[in-house]
């Protein structure tokens, strides 16, 4: 992502930010409330299309103008919120917007429930209700869904908004596991938070994000948790070394 | 524990069991409960006359304008929206309808009547594009674009023949209405209950046979069956108060009424629409959470725009219907039909939240609604009371829902 700019009326939201993720490489994208990590993902998700800058995969440049561009390309995206409609079960949300078809051109539910068992055992294998509508499952269940949708079209690129901010100890393990997987397998991922001990350990490196702008990405083993609260806190970069 | 409450135990546990293993949509079993109380109760209050063939005749065709449009408005409402034009629209398409066959074109023509229902569906089509286009592409509130229609439409309709009254209607064209000759005898309509039985039968092989290919739990086959056995029954059982019902001075069987063959031919299209298409799916999931749809690439505003194109070609199939009863155009048609539209499908398990609804459920919710009133007409209550009635059912069946979805596990 190259000097990416976003505005919102006279609110300058993301001011020229370039950011680049490598295969199997996670970078944690770091920031307060409202520092412009979550709307610069969503300009790569395609959610909300960037003012100026531009984007290039593999060297290529691409527009990414709406969710669907952005799938085209390989890049899925775990929303905070989840993104599920809750009146639909597991895996009407898992193909949502890609349903398995039959021959005949009508929904093929059947298939879709065997592919979704498939993919969903291998995250969490207790869960076994996935025909249940989505309202009627726990946070993790809700999770497994939206990661099972991210990954289950071999996704190149994955973003990550805030995956554990609304789980227990025993499901962040869970996928703080999953993304180290996934890393090995070879997928770039951004990982958003705000809070920095969230990423910390999983990342290779972080980016700092402040009023919009930049403030430095650095090599997760070449700085200390302090420094990096610096970059958060007061948009200092740590001398260099 | 004593022996008798360990029976009890035993006992409860079976039925649960078996209540699981057939897989019950309790809310739909609440409902097909409720109407046969309020049919057994209106029985015994008219001295039988509720259940004579007669009666349940004229109810299923006096459903069936009320029920075409409910289908609709299951969609209209899951998707987070509202159509109060109906009734009106209703009364715009049947007033273009019935010009055009009386006025413009010529009369006793062959193609008339068909050319004047094209025209019809495509108008009803247009004016919900026109709708659709306003809600989702313009951000106009649902609730106050279909208002305006509701105002709008009423005023074109007078504004046709400037409030004049066309008739007759064309000869073949009154068939459709449901009238003395308005039904399709009883061999067709055992043919078509014969289609409709190995029409269950062919599907519950197929999802039998999917079920196994996919490894997944195959429900017993005895469950399977007693559902193929009560689906046959009723649709017997329909066919044969239909067949019952005799033309006037006569013994030659009605059979099925046309009006009441379209309804079925639209809850059939509407429910496969809503259940296997896509468009269905993404229908509900604008319903559940319109930012997630739209995240997830559906295209919300096309969707949208194209639910209220469905009703306001179902308004004009309920235009046809109207004026063929009628035998005539009148631009009072459909007055308040919206209302009586919206109560079906709530009564039917619509939330008015969005995301949850049934086609099936619609036209149960629109045979309650007409079920209470021509009841309560064979009784001779004023149609004030009436009116207080229904009012107090509406009320009744959301707490009811309300209720339901609390004490949900």
């Amino acid at each position: 992502m190259i000097n990416i700019h976003k505005r919102f009326g006279g609110v300058h939201a993301v001011n020229g930010v370039s950011l680049d993720l490598y295969p199997g490489e996670v970078v944690g994208v770091l920031g307060h409330n409202g520092a412009g990590k979550t709307v610069l993902m969503k300009a790569l998700s395609g959610a909300i299309p960037c003012d100026e800058g531009e984007i290039r995969i593999n060297g290529e440049k691409v527009r990414i103008e709406s969710p669907r561009d952005a799938r085209k390309y390989g890049i899925e995206t775990i929303y905070q919120t989840l993104a599920l409609a809750d009146n639909l079960d597991a895996p009407g949300n898992l193909f949502l917007g890609r349903e398995i078809m039959t021959q005949y051109g009508a929904l093929n539910d059947r298939a879709m429930e065997n592919e979704a068992r498939k993919v969903i055992a291998r995250l969490n294998p207790n869960f076994k209700n996935i025909t249940d509508a989505v309202k009627n499952m726990s946070g993790g269940q809700r999770q497994s869904v939206a990661i099972a949708r991210a990954i289950y079209f071999n996704a190149k690129i994955l973003i990550m908004d805030e995956p554990t901010a609304a789980l227990g100890p025993q499901e962040t393990a869970m996928v703080s596991e999953l993304i180290k997987q996934l890393k090995s397998e070879g997928i770039g991922i951004f990982l958003i938070s705000h809070d920095l001990h969230d990423v910390f350990d999983l990342s290779d490196r972080v980016a700092v994000i402040k009023n919009g702008k930049l403030i430095g990405t650095r090599r997760t083993k070449d700085v200390t948790k302090d420094e990096v609260l610096g970059m958060i806190i007061m948009g200092k970069l740590p001398k260099a070394d | 524990m004593s022996n008798q409450s360990q029976q009890a135990a035993i006992k409860e546990n079976t039925l649960s069991r078996f209540l699981q293993t057939l897989d019950i949509d309790t809310r739909m079993l609440a409902m097909i409960v409720a109407l046969i109380v309020i049919w057994v109760i209106l029985n015994i209050m008219t001295d039988g006359i509720f259940f004579t063939a007669r009666n349940l005749y004229n109810l299923a065709v006096q459903s069936s304008v009320v029920g075409i449009m409910a289908t609709g408005m299951v969609l209209v409402i899951v998707s987070r929206n509202i159509d109060l034009s109906v009734g009106s629209l209703l009364g715009f398409t049947g007033m273009v309808i019935a010009y055009l066959q009386v006025h413009v074109f010529p009369l006793g023509a062959a193609w008339n009547w068909p050319l004047t229902i094209l025209c019809g569906l495509a108008l009803g089509g247009l004016v919900g594009l026109w709708q659709g286009w306003w809600i989702s592409y313009r951000g106009i509130p649902s609730f106050v674009a279909t208002l305006a229609g509701l105002l709008m439409f009423r005023g074109a309709a007078y504004l046709i023949t400037d409030g004049r009254t066309v008739a007759p209607m064309d000869k073949t064209y009154q068939i459709l209405g449901g009238g003395i000759d308005g039904s399709i005898g009883a061999t067709w309509s055992w043919i078509l209950a014969g289609v409709a039985i190995a029409w269950m039968l062919a599907n519950t092989i197929m999802v039998r046979r999917s079920c196994r290919k996919y490894g997944f739990y195959v429900k017993p086959l005895w469950v399977h069956l007693l559902y193929l056995a009560i689906g046959a029954a009723l649709v017997c059982g329909f066919v044969l108060v239909m067949n019952a019902y005799y033309k006037p001075r006569t013994e030659i069987p009605r059979g099925i009424p046309v009006p009441v063959l379209i309804m079925i031919f639209v809850v059939v299209g509407m429910s496969l629409l809503a259940k296997i298409t896509r468009f269905g799916r993404y229908v509900f999931a604008i319903g559940g959470n319109p930012e997630a749809a739209e995240l997830a690439g559906i295209a919300v505003k096309k969707i949208t725009t194209f639910v209220f194109v469905v009703m306001g070609i179902l308004c004009a199939v309920a235009a046809v219907i109207t004026t063929a009863r009628l035998n005539a155009g009148a631009n009072s048609m459909g007055m308040l039909v919206e209302l009586n539209v919206i109560a079906a499908a709530v009564i039917g398990g619509t939330s008015l939240a969005g995301g949850q609804g049934t086609i099936s459920g619609a036209i149960l919710g629109a045979v309650i609604m007409q079920s209470l009133d021509s009841g309560m007409v064979l009784l001779g209550i004023s149609s004030a009371m009436r009116q207080l009635v229904i009012g107090a059912v509406l009320i009744l069946a959301v707490w009811f829902d309300v209720v339901y979805n609390k004490n949900r596990p």
